[in-house]
């Protein structure tokens, strides 16, 4: 062994950490305080849907993909339904395709607060926590409105929606999107405003544009990258073509960037929402599908974190031969690989939570040197945290 | 027609192409040449890796890689086939990060190798309670009721 | 000496989440439980970060062949008397998972349950009701 590798420690982070989200196991390789390399080890939430997928019929398989994840828990069945409309070449009426877009953008601005908060969370900031849950409660409330749950809708049904949205819920909707947009203006302006923030954001875990076309990372990490690349855009679905919105793109690739990109989704959101209640065309929200060629389709979506794709081989039954999966973390993870190196240990767990798949890694996180236990999991927070107080220092 | 798909056509011209839908192509090569038409795809054509499926069907492997080209929306799937008694291909992970993961993962769960892959290590499945040559998304898989079993 | 033990967990648990292969679903809402609407933390239930800390486990999800070995670990790491909640469908009977080649079953066939609470995700308002029946059971 040479005396450069003797150096190096290794920091596994994972797989269980209190406070959300799949267990994950990465095992970042480290030298004195900087990340030079890291491991990932995933299969800990494995549940092999893509193998329970072939025994249900088209009509139970939004419902098995729907609990794939319970954030982006409208995207996968989306994505699954767009799939068996494009094996079988039917559209669904107007209506349920803007139900479906009022829905999936609700579920992005959910998701984002979500994220928001954590990512306070982590850099010792638990007040952008409270607040950013606490105005999500709000959407979780529309949903419950809408489709009787706060988290998995069963909103998807291949040929339309099963849900409808009745003419009086409508002002209640847009009452809570009047709030929700100006708490989370409130929110980002406090966000992208506070100088402490900004230092420790601004340059961290950067992925440039070339590693974000190598690695083929979507959504708002590739969006923060330079990568103008949306989905929804680029291959209409829902009613996403019928109102207008624009794709926020950014070119600094750091975690900053990821932030912003985030955060000025959100108003996006708000409006294709309002356009699609201003406009929401009357008819039925479903048509029947008596068949299921033989054939082959592929869905797409953009969740939250990036594109769905979904794949149904069909045979002509009434049950998918073979449903291929891929979320949107899958290339966003992998990654991480690159985006961590050269940065030091206390921006390791920001890094890896900037592409939104599993911050919470952080709480179970332990330092081992030689063999001894260095830090716990609580310690490689509170090293975040110290480093914010110092920045914080520098601003006083 | 669009612009790349007459481009793959005149670099490859033994390709079967089915046109789903204007946004669905399917394009059906022979497996030598996957190596050829990927890096075409991706490094010519500027095109992104969606992600790749493995199907076993009746008559052998099918490798479907599904690449997607943001600037008009067309996903364009290159269709490769291995014979069940020789599922072999070449790694697209050894030049195309992108590709690491969803070719270990083919190789856990299908039973297919992938020639020239930097890192073939199972990815899902458990380090220490599972049979190796045990493939879930074969045909031939025995299914039963595992959770109540143990 | 038991009693007393018992009496010690009633009040203020400290719980610590543990996700086997779940959806995060129950996991948010757990988290939600913190959050400003439900507050939990008024009651003093604190979310640790160690289970050694821990008077109760809230699992969720199904268990699969990879996580098997490391929940069980998590579970032997809490002091004992220690009371474990199953948190939605998944970690009560395993739900739509229940023939992956995956899965392992659900939490009571590998380490002892003391309260079920159904729901795909549970309510927050089901959640809090299912611990604090719980612990008026000790």
């Amino acid at each position: 062994m040479s005396g450069e590798q003797k150096q190096r420690r290794i920091v596994p982070i994972g797989p269980y950490h209190p406070l959300q989200e799949e267990p994950e196991f990465f095992k970042l390789i480290v030298e004195g305080e900087t990340v030079v390399d890291l491991e990932i080890h995933i299969g800990y939430n494995h549940r092999g849907h893509e193998f329970i997928s072939p025994e249900l019929t088209y009509d139970q398989v939004p419902f098995l993909v729907e609990r794939i994840c319970g954030i982006c828990s409208d995207s996968h069945p989306l994505a699954a339904v767009l799939a068996i409309e494009d094996c079988a070449g039917i559209k669904p009426p107007p209506r349920a395709n803007y139900i479906r877009s009022i829905i999936h953008e609700l579920e992005r601005i959910h998701s984002h607060l979500l994220w928001v908060g954590l990512a306070g969370h982590f850099i010792g900031y638990n007040t952008v926590w409270m607040w950013a849950w606490r105005y999500r409660e709000h959407i979780l409330e529309v949903f419950e409105m809408i489709t009787g749950n706060r988290n998995h809708y069963g909103a998807h049904k291949p040929g339309g929606v099963r849900w409808d949205i009745k003419p009086e819920q409508i002002p209640q909707i847009e009452a809570v999107l009047d709030v929700v947009e100006k708490k989370t203006m409130m929110l980002t302006k406090a966000v992208l405003d506070d100088p402490v923030i900004r230092a420790r954001l601004e340059g961290v875990g950067i992925l440039t544009k070339e590693q974000a076309l190598a690695w083929s990372v979507v959504g708002p990490t590739a969006r923060a990258s330079g990568v103008d690349i949306d989905v929804r855009r680029d291959d209409p679905h829902a009613a996403y073509d019928q109102v207008p919105w624009d794709v926020i793109v950014l070119p600094e690739g750091d975690v900053f960037a990821k932030a912003k990109v985030r955060l000025l989704e959100i108003f996006e959101s708000v409006k294709i929402i309002r356009g699609c209640l201003k406009n929401l065309p009357d008819g039925p929200i479903d048509i029947r599908i008596d068949e299921v060629p033989a054939g082959e389709g592929i869905g797409r979506t953009e969740a939250p974190r990036g594109e769905v794709f979904h794949y149904i081989r069909s045979d002509g039954s009434n049950r998918p031969l073979r449903h291929k999966i891929r979320a949107p973390s899958y290339m966003n993870i992998a990654s991480n690989v690159v985006a961590v190196r050269g940065g030091s240990i206390a921006d390791a767990a920001l890094t890896l939570a900037a592409v939104d798949p599993c911050y919470c890694c952080t709480e179970r996180m332990a330092a081992f040197e030689d063999g001894k236990l260095k830090f716990t999991g609580n310690e490689l927070l509170r090293l975040s945290w110290e480093k914010t107080e110092k920045v914080r220092e520098r601003f006083k | 027609m669009s612009e790349s798909l007459r481009m793959f056509q005149e670099r490859f011209p033994d390709t079967k192409v089915f046109e789903k839908n204007p946004r669905r192509l399917y394009l059906t090569i022979p497996r030598e040449k996957l190596t050829a038409a990927a890096r075409f795809l991706h490094a010519e054509r500027g095109m992104r890796l969606s992600i790749a499926t493995g199907i076993d069907t009746r008559d052998g492997f099918e490798v479907l890689y599904h690449f997607s080209e943001d600037t008009t929306g067309i996903i364009y799937t290159i269709k490769v086939f291995a014979p069940k008694d020789d599922p072999r291909i070449e790694a697209q992970g050894s030049w195309f990060p992108a590709a690491q993961w969803i070719e270990r993962e083919m190789h856990e769960l299908l039973g297919i190798e992938f020639i020239g892959h930097p890192n073939p290590a199972p990815l899902l499945t458990s380090d220490t309670d599972w049979e190796p040559g045990r493939f879930p998304l074969r045909r031939d898989y025995e299914r039963r009721n595992e959770a109540h079993e143990r | 000496m038991k009693d007393l033990r018992l009496w010690g967990l009633k009040k203020s648990p400290w719980v610590y989440h543990l996700a086997a292969a779940s959806c995060n679903n129950c996991d948010i809402e757990i988290l939600e439980l913190l959050t400003p609407r439900y507050d939990v933390e008024r009651f003093g239930v604190v979310l640790v970060g160690s289970p050694r800390h821990a008077d109760a486990l809230l699992v969720t999800g199904v268990i699969n062949r990879k996580s098997l070995p490391r929940v069980l670990e998590v579970y032997e790491q809490t002091p004992k008397p220690c009371l474990v909640i199953a948190i939605g469908t998944c970690a009560c009977n395993c739900h739509i998972f229940r023939n992956s080649y995956n899965a392992v079953g659900p939490y009571d066939k590998h380490i002892p349950v003391h309260a079920y609470i159904p729901g795909c995700p549970p309510k927050p308002e089901a959640m809090i009701m299912g611990v604090v029946k719980a612990l008026s059971k000790l």
